[in-house]
């Protein structure tokens, strides 16, 4: 133990600036960024997204190339009408798994250690924290996922020329741009879940139900309302961003379906922001 | 300086904190106690900002906690040394808090040199054994060299020396005109760390006075004397106005007078003594008898015999009615319906459990 006199030790050290007025958000930026940095679960789900993303954005048009002869007619015809779609959903379907469970952890994982108590000592303007936490996170998944959609597409089209020369027309842009900002609204979409349910294994379970069985299993709901339901369905809203087309049981653009995605983050983050304010830590 | 203003907080049906005020003043070492479940971890944390109460205030420098901007700067606390993130370095975990509040990354060297932590700094504070984990914790509250210190059971899973540690520690903190605020269940620590003592039962401050005025007025010391001439030396006493006590081993407990006067008595009259013993209280008997009405969470059974170490009174029962025993006075000061009036039978049998 330390035998060296108080005073001494807790003489102040020159600190930056006041510390009143407002708490500076970018101090609760850094903060977040660190807290991000610091453990294990950030780099192995980011890891895990840049070698599966990719990965499958291989294997599955290698696939096809490699039994194209006994493909059917309809499977041939989805390929040829948007390749680039065709290349991005597997690597975007698997990919988006170690996103989801990784923006659960950043917001849940505070509750489970019980870090949030030494969070909201240091930052007590929950808000404002909540916002810090949700910037940090989207952007850091933003830029690695155009990262990996770029990759993946230029993969996919390597192992596609075979079959089809694929180009990438200021129209096709948005299918390979989208992926990352697919990937970023669902991180930020996980982080909000954690943060309302603030149980990870809870979390985890309620996302990974939505991407992998909800979807599928909304659109089996036949007429006017299993549309409805399929379409507006956040994570199938969004998904859409990387198709050339909607299918036919989804009711709106590409763009129109991010935006609703978007929507029910933003709805869920005031919610999460609200119960953040109101509940006792 | 931190203060109260009818701190009320309500779980449901349960006031877990009743309309409580108090101040905690710099310059000394403030110790809270209180029996388990009296709304001791509560309280500290409405004051930290991490619940809400259900009416009135307490503010911190004349500021609600979430008013701060930098929080770190002007309050540091230690609530529990579990609020860490197992997979973060110590060194990370104090550069987290350090960054959100615009500190330097020079303090979290400094704070982990001050408590010890450096041979363990980069490792990941989920393997920390218990004292590791409480010093990251005393750390994390002195990393913004902050005005005023809230410990709650700092010396849990402390060694002998980490607990001398800490306690010159909190003296010297509230030596340099900091404010300092500490809640403990060990009275022998508290009773030789703390100045002032603000206790809490049952959700009510039963006080809020310096400690030595608190043991006064809690708990009675008396002179235990022995004399093979009793029976001359009784009456002389209790001539003299002092209250003479008999007890069953022939000893006598004589109330409102000092051993130098008994000696001056006796020797007067010429009477041998074969014992002249100044009893004084304790804290912890103080603090049983003032909260002896406000246990929640009591042992049954056996426990219910025990008294505590010092200046015994013939209680019958843990907290037993005094004014039954012979000679056991009031309490003075405090109000009636917190002493005990049989209070077994004043304590509903299914009170309710904290959450």
């Amino acid at each position: 133990m330390a035998a060296s006199s108080s005073s001494s030790i807790l003489a102040p050290v020159a600190a930056d600036g006041a510390g009143t007025g407002h708490a500076h958000f970018g101090r609760l930026l850094l903060a977040e960024w660190t807290k991000l940095r610091s453990v294990r679960s950030t780099y192995w789900s980011l890891i895990l997204l840049i070698i599966v993303f990719p990965f499958f954005c291989w294997l599955f048009p290698y696939l096809t190339v490699a039994n194209w002869k006994q493909a059917s007619a309809t499977q041939q015809a989805n390929l040829m009408l948007d390749p680039i779609g065709q290349v991005m959903a597997p690597g975007q379907y698997l990919g988006q798994l170690s996103v989801a469970v990784l923006g659960v952890m950043v917001s849940a994982s505070e509750y489970s250690t019980g870090m949030v108590r030494s969070t909201l000592l240091a930052s007590p303007h929950r808000v404002r924290m909540l916002a810090a936490k949700s910037v940090v996170f989207f952007l850091l998944v933003l830029v690695i996922g155009e990262v990996v959609s770029f990759a993946g597409f230029f993969i996919g089209r390597q192992t596609l020329k075979s079959l089809i020369t694929v180009n990438l027309n200021s129209g096709d842009i948005r299918q390979v741009v989208g992926g990352g900002l697919y990937l970023a609204m669902l991180g930020l979409f996980a982080l909000v879940l954690g943060s309302l349910i603030r149980h990870v294994a809870g979390a985890i379970t309620g996302i990974v139900a939505l991407l992998l069985v909800v979807s599928g299993l909304i659109s089996l709901i036949p007429g006017r309302t299993g549309k409805y339901l399929y379409t507006y369905e956040p994570t199938n809203a969004g998904f859409a961003i990387i198709a050339k087309h909607v299918p036919d049981n989804f009711l709106l653009s590409p763009w129109e379906g991010y935006g609703v995605f978007a929507l029910w983050t933003a709805v869920l983050w005031v919610l999460a922001a609200w119960l953040l304010e109101r509940r006792d830590a | 300086m931190i203060q109260a203003t009818a701190l009320t907080k309500r779980y449901g049906p349960r006031l877990a904190v009743d309309h409580a005020d108090f101040t905690v003043a710099p310059g000394k070492v403030t110790g809270f106690l209180g029996p388990n479940g009296a709304g001791k971890s509560t309280t500290m944390r409405i004051i930290l900002g991490l619940d809400r109460p259900t009416s009135g205030g307490v503010t911190i420098n004349g500021l609600p906690y979430q008013k701060l901007a930098a929080p770190l700067r002007e309050v540091g606390a230690l609530l529990d040394a579990k609020a860490v993130h197992g997979g973060r370095t110590a060194y990370n975990h104090l550069l987290v808090l350090a960054k959100a509040n615009g500190l330097p990354r020079a303090r979290v060297d400094a704070v982990i040199d001050l408590v010890g932590l450096h041979s363990v700094a980069k490792k990941r504070s989920g393997g920390f054994s218990l004292g590791m984990g409480q010093r990251l914790g005393i750390a994390a509250a002195l990393l913004g060299d902050p005005g005023i210190v809230m410990f709650d059971e700092p010396v849990n899973g402390l060694d002998p020396e980490g607990i001398l540690w800490i306690r010159n520690l909190m003296k010297a903190l509230a030596a340099e005109g900091r404010t300092v605020f500490v809640s403990s269940h060990l009275m022998s620590e508290m009773a030789l760390t703390a100045d002032h003592l603000v206790v809490i039962g049952l959700g009510r401050i039963l006080a809020d006075e310096p400690m030595d005025r608190f043991i006064a007025q809690n708990s009675v010391s008396y002179v235990r004397v022995r004399s093979p001439q009793m029976a001359e030396l009784a009456p002389r006493l209790a001539q003299r106005g002092w209250k003479v006590d008999q007890q069953p081993d022939y000893s006598v407990h004589v109330y409102d007078a000092n051993p130098e006067q008994i000696g001056d008595v006796a020797g007067t009259e010429g009477l041998w003594l074969h014992e002249l013993t100044l009893v004084q209280s304790s804290l912890e008997e103080a603090f049983m008898r003032l909260t002896a009405g406000s246990v929640e969470y009591h042992a049954g059974g056996d426990a219910a015999g025990a008294q505590p170490a010092e200046g015994q009174q013939p209680l019958t029962g843990w907290g037993a009615a005094p004014q039954g025993a012979p000679g056991a006075p009031g309490v003075p000061g405090v109000p009636q319906d917190t002493q005990q009036q049989g209070w077994s039978q004043s304590q509903p049998p299914n009170k309710e459990r904290i959450q």
